[in-house]
């Protein structure tokens, strides 16, 4: 990710080579698989700082808010999807 | 009491709240980066937003929140996996190897982003 900001930024013509790059089919793979990670990581994180503030503690509100993850993880990944290709 | 040697910050409340504060900053950075990549990019508006003071700024905050948030995760995961008890006598060797090997990354990543973008 640091190469790609680093070519991002050293030349149009770096620029344009790393569009070309990033936009094969194998390299959507990976971009795609690396957001759709960091979402889920992201949200559940997220609900670690929810849990922190004491909301969803008992063996109850650990399920749901798992399963909410997990849920809204899966509509991340999928909109990542569909924002990529 | 006993201190911990290889923790971020040598107390755990300490690395308790550096999680915390790292992840929302981090968070703040990706979701400008996906908002910015969302809309048409092209390498004259791209290049301007990184030339904002600002954006550099911000960007050399996440990139030291992410090497403290790595640093505090990985550290969670290599004490609590790579032990003597998972392990065996092997484990001390390999959780000091792997933690040596993060955080010369992490140094490296953070010098890496100074580079970039006070560079262009």
């Amino acid at each position: 990710m640091l190469w790609a900001l680093d070519q991002s930024l050293a030349s149009e013509a770096s620029f344009l080579a790393l569009t070309e790059t990033l936009t094969s089919p194998l390299a959507k793979v990976i971009l795609w698989g690396t957001a759709s990670f960091l979402s889920y990581h992201a949200l559940a994180g997220l609900k670690h700082l929810v849990m922190d503030a004491g909301i969803g503690e008992t063996m109850r509100g650990g399920v749901i808010g798992a399963r909410a993850v997990f849920a809204l993880a899966a509509i991340a990944a999928a909109w990542w999807g569909v924002a990529l290709w | 009491m006993v201190t911990s040697v290889t923790s971020f910050s040598r107390t755990g409340l300490s690395d308790w709240l550096i999680q915390r504060v790292t992840s929302i900053i981090l968070l703040a950075y990706f979701l400008l980066i996906a908002y910015q990549l969302m809309g048409s990019v092209d390498y004259t508006s791209w290049k301007a937003l990184f030339e904002h003071t600002w954006m550099k700024v911000f960007t050399l905050m996440a990139a030291l929140s992410l090497a403290a948030h790595s640093w505090i995760g990985l550290w969670s995961v290599f004490t609590d996996y790579l032990t003597e008890r998972m392990l065996g006598p092997k484990g001390n060797v390999i959780r000091l190897c792997c933690q040596l090997s993060v955080s010369i990354a992490l140094v490296a990543y953070v010098i890496w982003v100074i580079v970039i973008v006070w560079n262009y």
